[in-house]
């Protein structure tokens, strides 16, 4: 039997396990002390296009633990402006996780942007300000900013641009992305009533030859509804999300800031 | 064989060193209070059931019952004060039977602690007991460990700071009915707002000698919002893949079957029971 267990004492008069390792009590363990430069802030951002515009959204809760911080923090940012209040800015910036972290990466892509300009002497289009975004990212590899991004803006069409990223760069340009702490609750919801899946065209077949309901580009209106309806939802199942709901609308008119009032609870 | 089944405590102990995490259970994460008054006493709760940062179950009922004139309030681990708070109920009917006296709270205290004590803490249960017997109002927390305390005002739970917080700027001695449900749904609205693993309504229970009485939904604090948009599908939507029609006639065999009149088109169905 002893060749079985091994070397582990406690084993020798407990019943034989299966598994090389025995449980072992943590508490008798030595305790390790360290430096965790990173905390959970909760919340939850979105982001959804259509044909000419852009709606990235946040709440404005920030926790710790099963405390409020504070019931009016932003997440979503005005990058570009010609001055701290964001206006003439023409990229929006949501970040969520670790608050710090996306405070510090929103003034540092800030600046990239605005040197950009001084630098060339035009505005940097959404497209190159999203790779621009991966490569900080990137940079900080093996000490990342603890954030889940998302960018938006208007591409050089004049289009509707989203672009989503995860905290150490790797991005994509997506027609809508839901992120943070509910972003399980509120993805598959997009997914069905943004992209239209598991929707099916009523009496146009029979089992899988039913024709898939086709996604079109939505209006500004539905779009706001959707955001305003997925927020309430997300506050109803997931405590780290309620207090307000922040909304950047981006069209060739510059942006336009909403604020509507979620649950306190 | 009594008591509880440990037959899987080697392999799960086994499969937990090997990196595989216990299963989580439903917690009410939970601001609970008491506060005694003038002929009586009063407890309240939130009714926000969570499964970590998941809102489990958004109207639970954390006031158990014990016996006619002692109520319960329970956080912790849901099913722990469920289970503790019916067995000490059922413990203490026999009791008063066998003694033909009825049942105090400091009986159902001890019985409580005792229980918990022999668990030592792995029952989950923080409970908040409060009741009236012939030797007048009790109010008692009773922790898993086993430890009690005894004082004219509690709080437990979650959201127990920010509860005590108003019990400690508003308390005052010999208050009225009136004034110690004011005071008790105050403290927890406070954790309602400033805990999040407390939230949506607010239970109250008022023991007096003469009964008690349980309001459910005492304040509700936390009504939804109507949604923007109407999220009915049209007929046909979802893919089937096979399709069979049981009729009438085949389904009778098996269960009765009642025609419902055209003006009958609300069927009640039991509602399920879900978490605490």
């Amino acid at each position: 039997m002893d060749s079985l267990l091994g070397s582990n004492p406690t084993l020798a008069s407990n019943p034989a396990y299966s598994f090389s390792k025995a449980p072992y009590n943590s508490a008798a363990d030595n305790k390790e002390h360290a430096f965790y430069p990173y905390t959970d802030n909760g919340g939850s951002t979105l982001g959804i296009t259509g044909e000419d515009f852009c709606i990235i959204a946040g709440d404005t809760r920030s926790t710790s633990g099963y405390s409020i911080n504070t019931r009016y923090s932003p997440k979503v940012f005005r990058i570009g402006g010609d001055d701290e209040t964001g206006e003439g800015a023409h990229i929006i910036l949501s970040v969520v996780g670790f608050a710090a972290d996306g405070t510090a990466l929103k003034e540092r892509l800030n600046a990239i942007v605005k040197m950009y300009k001084y630098q060339h002497g035009k505005k940097i289009s959404v497209k190159a300000c999203a790779q621009r975004l991966a490569t900080i990212l990137y940079g900080k590899r093996f000490f990342p900013y603890y954030v889940t991004a998302i960018l938006g803006g208007l591409d050089e069409d004049g289009k509707g641009a989203l672009y989503s990223y995860d905290p150490v760069g790797s991005y994509e340009r997506e027609q809508c992305r839901a992120a943070g702490a509910a972003a399980s609750l509120i993805m598959p919801f997009l997914d069905n009533q943004v992209n239209y899946k598991n929707q099916y065209l009523p009496g146009t077949g029979e089992g899988h030859d039913l024709e898939p309901r086709q996604a079109l580009p939505l209006p500004r209106h539905d779009v706001e509804q959707l955001v305003r309806d997925a927020f309430t939802s997300a506050t109803e199942r997931h405590i780290e999300v309620g207090d307000g709901l922040q909304m950047l609308v981006m069209t060739k008119n510059g942006i336009e800031e909403l604020y509507h009032p979620l649950k306190r609870d | 064989m009594p008591g509880f089944d440990f037959s899987n405590y080697n392999r799960n102990a086994a499969l937990h060193a090997q990196g595989v995490p216990l299963p989580k259970a439903t917690s009410t994460g939970t601001t609970i209070v008491g506060c005694i008054f003038d002929g009586g006493v009063v407890i309240a709760a939130d009714t926000r059931a969570t499964s970590g940062p998941i809102v489990a179950d958004k109207n639970c009922e954390k006031l158990h019952y014990i016996a006619p004139r002692i109520w319960c309030a329970g956080a912790g681990t849901a099913a722990d004060t469920e289970f503790t708070t019916a067995i000490i109920s059922s413990n203490l009917e026999l009791h008063a039977l066998s003694t033909g006296r009825t049942p105090r709270v400091v009986t159902c205290m001890t019985m409580l602690k005792q229980h918990l004590f022999r668990y030592q803490g792995h029952i989950g249960a923080y409970l908040v007991v409060a009741g009236v017997d012939p030797t007048g109002v009790g109010l008692y927390t009773v922790h898993a460990h086993g430890s009690t305390d005894k004082l004219p005002y509690v709080t437990m739970g979650s959201g127990s700071l920010a509860a005590m917080s108003v019990f400690e700027t508003q308390w005052k001695q010999g208050m009225t009915r009136e004034e110690a449900v004011k005071l008790t749904s105050d403290a927890i609205q406070a954790g309602i707002f400033n805990d999040l693993g407390s939230g949506s309504n607010v239970d109250v229970c008022v023991i007096t000698a003469e009964k008690a009485q349980l309001m459910r939904n005492y304040i509700k604090p936390n009504e939804r919002e109507v949604k923007q948009r109407d999220y009915k599908f049209k007929r046909g939507t979802t893919a089937w893949l096979k399709e069979k029609v049981i009729t009438r006639e085949e389904i009778s065999k098996y269960v009765t079957v009642h025609e419902l009149s055209s003006e009958d088109d609300v069927v009640v169905v039991e509602k399920m029971d879900i978490d605490v």
